[in-house]
């Protein structure tokens, strides 16, 4: 089974997920997921509704630990340490594993404290080195330009795409490896999502990117790697052109053609 | 393969594309048949014909163009409709040069019989090759239209014989030029319908390749003969 989901010679896997099942409650919502998501690529999850591929994501840095009834089972390696191992702290975890939620969600606080809060969990930074680092992950999130001259304003007042990568830069402030996105876009108008998939291929130049929408172009037009999913098993995975215009399955074909019914 | 996509209408634009690939490719043929026809038979009137009717062909290509823009532009389309779509791009592309061959064949005939052609020249083979050309043009469109790989293969492996034909007439021809200096003109006017005619072979051979690329998203272009059956396994 596992042959066919590897990643070509020329990739290194920076995450690898290995016999991975995944339950809420009785229910079973991802079935022995082998996976190797390549470094400082990016890879986009897609698949109809309930196929598992939020779940798949949210695995990725254990965020499902917050809802008692649901649990992981087998392994997820990063740079071959096994994340689920009850044993590490999931903060450091999620430290080195940052996510973007669909609904930007800007702290209730300024623009440069919502940079600034993630960083002070880590690191004990003086004035300037923060000042440095918040500048830093603006520029990077390229929303520096825009909110430069208002650092002290709320950042719930940036309009929604700003929003969404204000949490991007807070994201990246820690200096993750891995960057988990999901549905970065799907709140936002046909410009901020143009702006966002232009970060996302800056990103990767530093960044494992790992993004989730339902939007097939959007995958198609910004990630290396896609994985299609089908309710909990994961159907092909591939060269994002291979998937896009020769995909080896004909359920992978028949829902990115729009033939899924 | 569930032949359906969600949208009916984008069935019916994919489908109706499709057809006009297949009207315009059998306008194509006729041309050629009846250019070849008016050669052999030395009507001009025929001839004439085959170059009025060339506007419609060229007027198809347009048309189909400016509905795949708009397919794609709509419906953004992926996978074997992406290939469906970029493979009608080429295929209108061939099928207007095939019609541009027919036109060639036309206006040569209609030089020759006005400046009168002598019988004695292998009017016939030039015939012979006409329907093998023809023949290969139609398998290609079949092809297309039942989208076959096995006939499409089939056109690619014969494309030598015409090639063969080609050559053989040139060599007649080039005998009786040397034979009887009177026919070098009218002999040199018929070794550019043979090349033309031969053109419509390869054109033929180029649409069976693209269907092959639709059906297996296969690229088997410049490929030799022997791996072509390992290709599109």
């Amino acid at each position: 089974m596992t042959s066919i989901y590897d990643l070509p010679p020329q990739e290194k896997a920076k995450l690898a997920v290995r016999d991975l099942n995944f339950y809420y409650g009785g229910f079973h919502a991802l079935k022995n997921i082998n996976l190797s998501l390549p470094e400082k690529k990016v890879t986009a999850f897609i698949g109809p509704s309930g196929c598992g591929k939020s779940t798949l994501l949210r695995a990725l840095n254990r965020m499902f630990e917050l809802y008692p009834e649901q649990r992981a089972e087998g392994q997820i390696l990063l740079d071959g340490t096994n994340i689920l191992d009850k044993k590490l702290d999931v903060s450091l975890i999620r430290a080195k594993i940052g996510m973007v939620f669909q609904k930007p969600t800007p702290f209730p606080m300024s623009i440069y404290d919502n940079i600034a809060f993630g960083v002070k969990l880590f690191e004990t930074l003086s004035r300037d080195a923060m000042d440095e680092r918040v500048e830093w992950a603006l520029r990077k999130a390229a929303l520096w330009n825009e909110v430069k001259d208002k650092l002290q304003q709320s950042g719930s007042g940036l309009s929604g795409g700003q929003q969404q990568r204000l949490c991007i830069a807070r994201g990246i402030a820690i200096k993750p490896e891995v960057l988990l996105l999901d549905e970065p876009c799907s709140a936002l108008d046909p410009i901020s999502t143009g702006k966002i998939e232009e970060l996302i291929g800056e990103l990767k130049h530093d960044y494992t990117v790992v993004i989730v929408t339902h939007n097939m172009q959007q995958a198609a037009r910004c990630s290396d790697y896609t994985a299609y999913m089908y309710l909990g098993d994961l159907i092909e995975f591939g060269p994002t052109r291979e998937v896009f215009t020769k995909p080896k399955k004909k359920d992978t074909e028949d829902y990115i053609t729009g033939r899924f019914g | 393969m569930s032949d359906k996509h969600l949208s009916t209408q984008y069935d019916a634009e994919l489908s109706a594309i499709s057809n006009q690939v297949l009207q315009m490719g059998g306008l194509a043929e006729s041309q050629v048949a009846r250019a070849v026809e008016a050669l052999t038979q030395l009507k001009a009137d025929l001839a004439e014909d085959v170059l009025l009717q060339e506007a419609r062909v060229n007027q198809m290509e347009m048309d189909i163009d400016s509905e795949l823009s708009a397919i794609i532009a709509r419906r953004q389309p992926t996978a074997r409709d992406l290939r469906l779509l970029v493979a009608i791009a080429k295929m209108i592309a061939n099928l207007e040069r095939v019609g541009d061959e027919a036109a060639r064949v036309a206006r040569t005939t209609k030089n020759l019989i006005e400046s009168g052609i002598s019988t004695r020249l292998p009017i016939h083979d030039l015939a012979h090759e006409a329907e093998l050309a023809i023949a290969q043009l139609r398998k290609a469109l079949d092809s297309f239209a039942r989208l076959d790989v096995a006939r499409a293969l089939e056109v690619l492996k014969h494309d030598d014989e015409i090639d063969q034909e080609f050559e053989g007439l040139m060599r007649k021809l080039i005998t009786f030029m040397m034979e009887d200096p009177r026919t070098i003109s009218s002999s040199i006017d018929l070794i550019f319908v043979a090349k033309a005619i031969e053109r419509v072979g390869d054109h033929a051979k180029n649409l069976a390749e693209v269907t092959i690329y639709v059906v297996k998203g296969a690229d088997v272009r410049h490929q030799g003969r022997e791996d072509l059956d390992k290709a599109v396994e």
